[in-house]
């Protein structure tokens, strides 16, 4: 259907400094998005995500380098005149009109008739899925219609970019979860590049095409698939950030091609070096829960440490035990639950294994041993 | 309302509460609906020497009412004065509108501090001292003519007291607070995001305006209007002290026949004065569409 092209989005060494702010918002931050994407900024609140958006669709210019729609220099270009419509946090949809008059505003503001606006319009709620309602007020619809409406309001002016600034996070649960699966719908089926910012990894990692992951100083730490940023974190912060795991503070002995060998306060670990840290630096290993398990017998490849049982949580299909070693740090184990329920004793003594593969030795701003 | 005397007495006694209703009453009845009653028996009682009231001659009569039909000198300014509270009102709401809207919307720490104290510092002078002040300003020996006079501008003194510009002006000045204020409020509650969105429509300065921050005005923008067309109706000071003789305000017919003894028309006068304030915030009701309701939030 891909009748609204998407356009490519660069944005180049930007930075944004806030007149009498003593720290830049963003900085440094350079990624390439191309038409149709669907990207997300990830990172805690603070971090600037909302400038950056703010920044693509107009409302601010960059005090550092630029950012570049389809190829076009936006600089000095105000929100009205880029191809770019924004979903605000509260959709700020108008409360004195109607749907149809809501999702018509940018083709009136364009000039439009009325009957190719309520023709949009009509057009526009099928997209989302909520025909029938043009007539009523957006006080009247519940807050997932009233997503939808915000939604069809940006597609209307027909933007190449459409900007998310955390939308769903007024909704329940079960409807964030409904309204994720349709937003990627309506990414892939209009062909709009979509930019999202929200501090909800399960939102990013479900939606996006690609994530940057940001740091609350307002850089990118990773730029990555969802997966490659679970699977693969390259600093300690973006392991740390996204999904749950295990951060075992860790003093690197010696290294390898490509491993070291830490000591921690469950004995030596041995764990993969992307950072290509050297021998007697400080840092971290990540192990994420699901990973470790049971020791068995014949696992020489892997790290295989004696715990202490501390508390075993169980949540149906899965159990998570707490285990220690007598050391500051704890170690989480996630396991299947496999019906058998065979669960070690609390307080009794473990072996359990990890692969080494599995365990990333990571060390990055912020993350010193305090 | 039923359950008013109940939690007063629960809260200061039955004689606090007998206290309080009490003097509730008395301000009511006897400073606000006892006069105007008095006013209006008045106004339709002939005007008689003092030997003859409550003679046979003093009968009710609706001739102090239709003097202001008969006799055209007064039915111009009561018509000018109607037509010259519209200027005033207008003017007002042009000035005041941006004033409002930069300081719900735009200014943010000292500087809406400052503005908010510009305002409101000349309010802590009487009114009549700020005409006064205008006067000073206006007058042909004043200090705008001196200054054009010395920037040879002007030959000649200018008498900007002529005609009505000086009242306007002086009215303008007057009640700037009474339009800025209600707008301001109404602003105020206005979603800074729904002016964004509107601009990342693609609507100009213009169009947000049109669309988006006026109908949300709207019970702002009626009250403002209402006030400023009432003070501007009922104004003395300003015409008074900055008005000609072509300038004559309806008030100053009203305030001279009570002068002059005869209350029985000042009296008449007064009510007309009165129900057209009435008819004119019942015309801003319908006009921006909003009920009582809305206005008193």
């Amino acid at each position: 259907m891909n009748q609204y092209p998407g356009q490519d989005i660069e944005i180049i060494d930007v930075g944004m400094m806030y007149e009498g702010s003593a720290k830049p918002a963003i900085k440094g931050i350079n990624v390439h998005i191309k038409a149709g994407e669907f990207f997300s900024f990830l990172g805690p609140s603070g971090c600037g995500k909302t400038t950056i958006l703010r920044l693509v669709s107009g409302f601010l210019d960059p005090t550092d380098g630029k950012i570049l729609i389809g190829g076009k220099d936006m600089r000095g270009i105000g929100p009205n005149k880029r191809p770019t419509a924004m979903i605000f946090q509260n959709l700020a949809l108008f409360p004195l009109m109607t749907v149809a008059e809501n999702i018509g505003f940018g083709l009136e503001m364009r000039g439009a008739s009325l009957a190719e606006r309520r023709k949009k319009a009509g057009e526009l709620l099928e997209l989302v899925d909520l025909p029938g309602v043009e007539n009523k007020k957006v006080n009247d619809l519940s807050g997932g219609q009233r997503q939808r409406v915000a939604i069809a309001r940006g597609l209307a002016v027909e933007p190449s970019v459409l900007l998310l600034d955390e939308p769903l996070s007024a909704l329940d649960l079960k409807l964030r979860q409904h309204m994720r699966t349709e937003l990627r719908q309506i990414n892939k089926r209009t062909g709009v590049t979509f930019i999202y910012i929200t501090h909800d990894q399960g939102e990013a990692l479900t939606m996006s095409d690609r994530i940057g992951v940001m740091a609350s100083d307002g850089t990118i730490e990773q730029i990555a698939t969802a997966d490659h940023l679970y699977n693969n974190p390259r600093t300690a912060f973006v392991a740390d950030f996204v999904g749950k795991n295990n951060k075992i503070k860790a003093t690197v002995k010696t290294i390898k091609n490509g491993h070291a060998v830490v000591e921690t306060s469950f004995g030596l670990i041995k764990g993969l070096n992307p950072q290509q840290l050297s021998s007697g630096q400080q840092a971290f290993a990540f192990v994420r829960p699901e990973v470790i398990s049971v020791a068995g017998s014949s696992e020489n490849s892997k790290n295989i440490i004696t715990c202490r049982v501390k508390n075993i949580s169980f949540e149906g299909a899965f159990v998570t035990i707490t285990l220690d070693a007598g050391g500051e740090d704890t170690l989480f184990m996630r396991t299947h639950n496999d019906g058998s329920a065979l669960f070690p004793a609390i307080d009794s003594e473990i072996d359990v294994s990890f692969g080494q593969h599995n365990t990333r030795l990571l060390a990055g701003r912020g993350y010193g041993h305090a | 309302m039923h359950k008013l005397i109940p939690n007063l007495s629960k809260n200061f006694g039955i004689a606090g509460s007998l206290i309080i209703t009490g003097s509730i009453a008395f301000w009511l009845f006897g400073m606000i609906i006892l006069p105007q009653l008095i006013m209006i028996d008045f106004s339709f009682r002939p005007f008689l020497p003092l030997n003859k009231i409550g003679g046979p001659d003093d009968i009710y009569t609706l001739k102090n009412y239709i003097v202001l039909f008969t006799n055209e000198f007064h039915r111009a300014i009561f018509i000018k004065t109607i037509w010259s509270s519209v200027l005033v009102t207008i003017t007002a709401l042009i000035v005041c509108y941006p004033i409002a809207f930069y300081l719900a919307k735009v200014a943010r720490g000292t500087r809406f501090s400052l503005i908010l104290i510009g305002l409101v510092i000349p309010y802590w002078i009487n009114e009549l001292l700020r005409i006064f002040a205008w006067q000073l300003i206006l007058a042909d020996t004043g200090v705008l003519n001196q200054l054009l006079l010395a920037m040879n501008v002007a030959s000649d003194p200018i008498n900007f007291r002529a005609g009505n510009g000086a009242v306007l002006l002086g009215m303008v000045y007057a009640y700037i607070l009474f339009m800025v204020f209600p707008l301001y409020n109404a602003m105020e509650s206005l979603d800074r995001n729904q002016i964004d969105a509107a601009h990342d429509l693609g609507a100009s300065r213009f169009q947000i305006h049109k669309r988006i921050v006026i109908p949300h005005c709207k019970p702002g923008i009626a009250v403002g209007c209402i006030m400023t067309f009432m003070l501007a109706a009922g104004s003395i000071a300003a015409p008074q002290l900055l008005g000609s003789p072509s300038s004559f305000w309806f008030s100053q017919i009203i305030y001279t026949n009570f002068e002059c003894a005869n209350w029985n028309q000042g009296a008449a006068y007064a009510m007309v004065l009165t129900v057209l304030c009435l008819a004119f915030i019942f015309a801003m009701l319908k006009i921006f569409k909003v009920n009582l309701k809305e206005i008193a939030k």
